[in-house]
């Protein structure tokens, strides 16, 4: 409390100071990420006007019900919720490491910063076998009046309405639904998926000079706390993703 | 306190040892059961029937809880909470035109469907409906 009191009497813009109290990387990384916010935020809102604009839009619970090794179990969600999580769990690895940071201890630094990496990797895993799955996943569908097995891909779309003209061989099939929700889920996901693409490389590099002593020379292990906040804000996007495209 | 790196820098918010470590591990779990009752939102949907008003609150409810959960990153994981006022504003006030933004776009994307729907076809919409479970291979 008594340094609240005294940030209050701080006269901050007399100079000498930064009048935010953080230094310029930092407060450099948080415009940054203030302006990758909008470059996200009018990709899904784009997403949203098309979505808006047609009369059927695909089930997220239907397309995505797929989990490996469980071969055809209809699981809806369950493999993204798994992704959420890992996702999660390697941001409050990345605090602890921040938080190791603070103290300047370097074994703690190294160890979360290895956890935060792992979990970088398997959540890319992951969605590298979410894609390749809905690529090859083929399904029937009615296409002019004749049945054609196709994946999802930027340019079709299985995941339609049901077709009129009762079924096929015992089952119902669907038309081939809106184009764009391929090329979004794809477009979106893929953005965001090189978005943890970088920062496992940037966390990697943070990894390497914390264990040759980088941070330890230097006196501080601000360079950590920039990386962080950087795959906080990944974590946060796809805290959006997730809503947008699997949740509603 | 002695960062020499950073002269710049004239308060130094870093709390204390195991008490932050109790609060990352609250907030992890917060974020954790928040995502869970998401999840059991969006699945509802799919599993029981239910008419379409009442599937749009649940969105909404959705929503709102993801916002929660976006405020509990940025606020206690990136440590925005603790950053002084005016730079919180800097950040937060910008990010408002999201406000616009969103109701704009998607009104002008349902009103493109309006459009499309009454003029651009003589026909009314006709009801679509997913195709039933069991055609999935």
């Amino acid at each position: 409390m008594a340094q609240a009191q005294a940030q209050m009497q701080t006269k901050w813009w007399t100079g000498g100071k930064s009048p935010f109290n953080v230094e310029y990387g930092k407060l450099m990384m948080w415009y940054f990420l203030m302006s990758d916010a909008f470059t996200f935020g009018a990709f899904l809102i784009s997403y949203g006007t098309i979505r808006f604009s047609q009369n059927y839009w695909p089930d997220p619970n239907q397309v995505f019900n797929a989990f490996p090794f469980a071969g055809h179990a209809n699981l809806p969600l369950a493999f993204v919720s798994l992704m959420t999580f890992i996702l999660i769990v390697s941001s409050v690895t990345m605090v602890l490491a921040v938080h190791a940071g603070h103290k300047n201890d370097k074994q703690g630094v190294v160890k979360w910063m290895i956890w935060t990496v792992i979990g970088g990797i398997a959540f890319l895993s992951c969605q590298a076998w979410e894609w390749a799955h809905l690529i090859t996943g083929e399904h029937a569908v009615m296409i002019n009046g004749e049945l054609k097995n196709i994946g999802t891909t930027v340019t079709m779309n299985p995941w339609g309405p049901a077709a009129d003209m009762a079924s096929h061989e015992g089952h119902h099939v669907g038309t081939p639904g809106p184009v764009a929700f391929g090329g979004y889920f794809f477009g979106i996901t893929g953005f965001h998926g090189f978005h943890v693409l970088s920062g496992v490389g940037i966390n990697i590099v943070m990894l390497i000079m914390a264990i040759n002593g980088t941070f330890e020379r230097k006196g501080h292990y601000l360079m950590i706390e920039k990386a962080g906040l950087y795959w906080h804000f990944v974590d946060l996007v796809w805290v959006f993703v997730f809503l947008c495209f699997y949740l509603i | 306190m002695e960062h020499s790196a950073s002269p710049e820098v004239t308060f130094h918010h870093e709390p204390g040892g195991d008490e932050f470590v109790k609060k990352i591990i609250k907030t992890t779990v917060l974020l954790s059961v928040i995502t869970i009752i998401e999840l059991g939102l969006g699945l509802s949907m799919y599993a029981f029937p239910m008419a379409e008003v009442f599937k749009l609150f649940l969105k909404g409810v959705i929503v709102i809880l993801s916002l929660a959960k976006a405020f509990y990153i940025v606020g206690i994981f990136m440590h925005l909470g603790d950053e002084l006022k005016n730079l919180i504003m800097t950040i937060c006030v910008p990010l408002m035109l999201f406000i616009w933004f969103i109701a704009a776009f998607l009104m002008d994307g349902s009103s493109w469907k309006n459009l499309r729907n009454t003029r651009g076809k003589s026909m009314a919409p006709v009801e679509q409906h997913a195709p039933a479970a069991e055609g999935k291979h």
